[in-house]
């Protein structure tokens, strides 16, 4: 029975870093460029959900919508801002000024919100659910989580493959040059791709902290890392490889806490990493790339 | 062209950062000297109402306070500050020590040891002869061996690690960490709270993997059964469940958490969810988990823990430096506040037993107060009758206080 509560913690973990990794998988498979400020933004997410419900009081409802409008703002200015000159520079330069903007980020929260940590209140209100006598149970935040990662999934997949805007994202994730030659509007397509990966992230900030309910300016920092992880893991530029590594990592990081040792499970969940892409250089769902001569 | 926007971004993006830091910076900056402000105005203030100004030739003593006044642990440091700047506007009010009076400076190191030594250096360029600080471990350790090499006095209110007073210029008012771990497991044991213990600890912090060290030789003496011993890392501090499911799948009655806050409130939450209610007893770190803005404190009702301070005692020092404490900087003072406090009486203490004056050099002051730091005894507010070794470490009983109410009370 304690595996399986092991096994749900893990979950319930991994389901959180599956529904980040959707986000930098999106931007990464679209616009080639791994956003560091994603955990930033998410940060911002939820600050703006705590100044809404809890500061304000105002409903839930339209703290999460406050939450997506103004990350959707911000996502599409950044990009239009630090990384759309960018956009035919060396990745590492791109690179370097994503990182740039998550230290500008956490800053400005620093100077705007003060240090001090703040409990969030979760905004769902779903009673926990108990198995088996009440020797398991499944906090809501879990169901939730996972239920809206696998809804966050099927939408985009379905978004990506039958709409005109998910074409023309395809189009550009293949080939840019080609997909200008075709008509497409590439920066419009790539602020599209941030609006919806920001839009996200405030959706991943929700569910974050009503999981773990201590806000700081640091919040976004270390999930944001490890969710990268779970998307390379995945596979990264796939969706379903984002929630499946996102999943995986959370399990096996749970499991080797509880099973291996609590002080090495960081060590073991990136030894797992390299491991899998020693044998799958794209991690495990990505797409086979064939080298044309 | 292309590169050239190029590097203006990034030369953009870089400055807009720095800014983002700079202002940050500039605004403790502001603080200090605000603070400094403040102190001198009382200064003016106490040398106007004496009418004869002993400190005639201009004298003055130099002492600077360092702790987080930002970042995730700003609620020490700035409760350091502001306990130190307390007794500094008292002593000065009242004559200041050996008739001089006092000048007060504070610096902010965001709990990081690089940003501690910098704040270090830039007090000593203001004139620091005396140092209280600073607040956390880590920076200490990095500031006392600045301080041994200046020979500078330095008294940390509330650095635990025991490398923090290793220096034979460092004393601290505070318990080291191995005593705070083995007090904790004395109190346990002598009061009978449980025999079936578990512990969750810090691995990657200092402070917490220290207390837990000492903690596990002691329950041994004590005769409790430590039935799990799970850590976290600074990596992974935000999921606790599986450490607290393997506490309860082992059985026990009490866990002890001997670290911060900030993760202690998670845990509080964790195991709620979990429909676990074990008893829950932490250490000086736990202190300010009541003032977590928006925590159900409900959930930390019962929660034990070790602090050499209750701000809720109704002897007259600890009543009347609540009351000042209120009136001055609002909010209830925390244990840090109260070290601090001491500190700079402490030093008062020893700089009478001495007969110091400023005009020593900062060295032969040091020399000065590491003799008599041996023999002064003092009666403050995180123990009466506390008495000095030569190692820097402080003889005093510890205090019990569980949250009740959502308040602390002392326990016995």
């Amino acid at each position: 029975m304690s595996f399986m509560s092991y096994l749900i913690s893990g979950i319930s973990l991994g389901s959180v870093y599956a529904i980040i990794a959707l986000g930098y998988t999106m931007v990464y498979g679209i616009a080639k460029m791994l956003n560091f400020a994603h955990g930033d933004i998410i940060m911002v997410g939820g600050y703006v959900v705590f100044i809404t419900v809890s500061t304000m009081g105002l409903p839930p409802a339209v703290g999460i919508l406050a939450a997506v409008v103004i990350c959707t703002i911000l996502g599409v200015t950044v990009e239009r801002v630090a990384y759309r000159p960018l956009r035919d520079a060396s990745p590492l330069a791109v690179l370097i000024t994503a990182i740039g903007v998550s230290y500008l980020l956490q800053n400005l929260a620093l100077l705007l919100f003060g240090a001090d940590t703040k409990s969030f209140t979760s905004v769902i209100t779903m009673e926990p659910l108990k198995l088996a006598g009440g020797q398991l149970i499944i906090s809501g935040e879990t169901i939730v989580t996972i239920l809206s990662g696998i809804v966050v999934m099927v939408c985009l997949t379905l978004f990506i493959n039958k709409t005109k805007t998910g074409q023309a994202m395809l189009a550009v994730s293949e080939d840019r040059g080609a997909a200008t030659l075709m008509g497409i509007n590439v920066n419009k397509t790539i602020s599209v791709t941030f609006a919806i990966g920001s839009a996200l992230a405030a959706v991943a900030a929700v569910l974050y902290c009503s999981a773990y309910p201590a806000l700081t300016s640091q919040t976004g920092a270390m999930p944001g890392i490890k969710a990268f992880v779970a998307a390379v893991f995945g596979g990264i530029g796939s969706i379903p490889g984002a929630m499946i590594g996102g999943i995986l990592l959370g399990v096996i990081e749970n499991l080797s806490k509880a099973y291996i040792s609590s002080q090495l499970s960081d060590a073991i969940v990136f030894s797992v990493l390299i491991i899998v892409l020693l044998v799958r250089p794209t991690g495990i769902m990505g797409r086979k790339i064939s080298e044309k001569v | 062209m292309k590169r050239k926007v190029l590097s203006l971004t990034l030369a953009a993006a870089m400055a807009a950062s720095l800014a983002a830091c700079g202002s940050s910076g500039s605004g403790s900056t502001t603080e200090a000297a605000a603070t400094t402000a403040a102190a001198e105005a009382e200064e003016t203030e106490a040398a106007g109402a004496e009418t004869e100004a002993p400190a005639a030739d201009g004298a003055t003593w130099k002492i600077g306070a360092i702790g987080p006044l930002t970042g995730g642990t700003a609620i020490y440091g700035q409760a350091v500050v502001n306990g130190a700047e307390l007794a500094v506007n008292e002593i000065n009010a009242a004559g200041g020590i050996n008739g001089y009076q006092i000048e007060y400076n504070s610096a902010d190191d965001e709990n990081d040891a690089e940003k501690a030594v910098n704040a270090y250096n830039s007090l000593k360029d203001w004139g620091m002869q005396m140092l209280v600080g600073t607040t956390t471990s880590n920076p200490c350790i990095a500031v006392a061996d600045k301080s041994m090499a200046d020979n500078m006095f330095q008294i940390t209110p509330s650095g635990s690690a025991v490398e923090c007073a290793a220096n034979p210029n460092v004393f601290r008012v505070c318990f080291a960490d191995p005593d705070q771990g083995a007090a904790s497991a004395q109190y346990i044991g002598e009061h009978k709270l449980a025999t079936k213990v578990a512990v969750i600890y810090d691995s990657s912090d200092v402070y917490s993997s220290g207390i837990y060290t000492k903690f596990a030789q002691e329950a041994e003496n004590q005769g409790l059964e430590i039935v799990a011993a799970e850590a976290f890392t600074a990596d992974s501090n935000k999921d606790f469940t599986t450490q607290l499911q393997k506490a309860k799948d082992a059985g026990a009655e009490l866990v002890f958490l001997p670290f911060y806050y900030t993760e202690a409130s998670l845990v509080l939450t964790q195991a709620n969810t979990m429909g676990w209610e074990p008893m829950f007893f932490g250490c000086d770190g736990m202190d300010g988990i009541l003032g977590v803005e928006n925590f159900d404190t409900s959930l930390a009702e019962g929660l034990m823990l070790l602090t050499p301070f209750a701000a809720d005692a109704t002897d007259e020092l600890t009543v009347n430096f609540v009351s000042s404490y209120e009136e001055q900087y609002g909010g209830t003072p925390n244990q840090f506040a109260a070290d601090a406090y001491d500190a700079v009486y402490i030093i008062k203490a020893a700089l009478e037993d001495a007969g110091a004056t400023p005009d020593m050099s900062v060295s032969d002051i040091c020399e000065a107060l590491k003799t008599s730091m041996l023999n002064i005894t003092v009666d403050g507010l995180t123990g009466t009758g506390m008495t000095w070794n030569e190692a820097g470490e402080p003889n005093k009983a510890p205090k019990a206080v569980k949250i009740e109410n959502g308040a602390y009370t002392a326990m016995e």
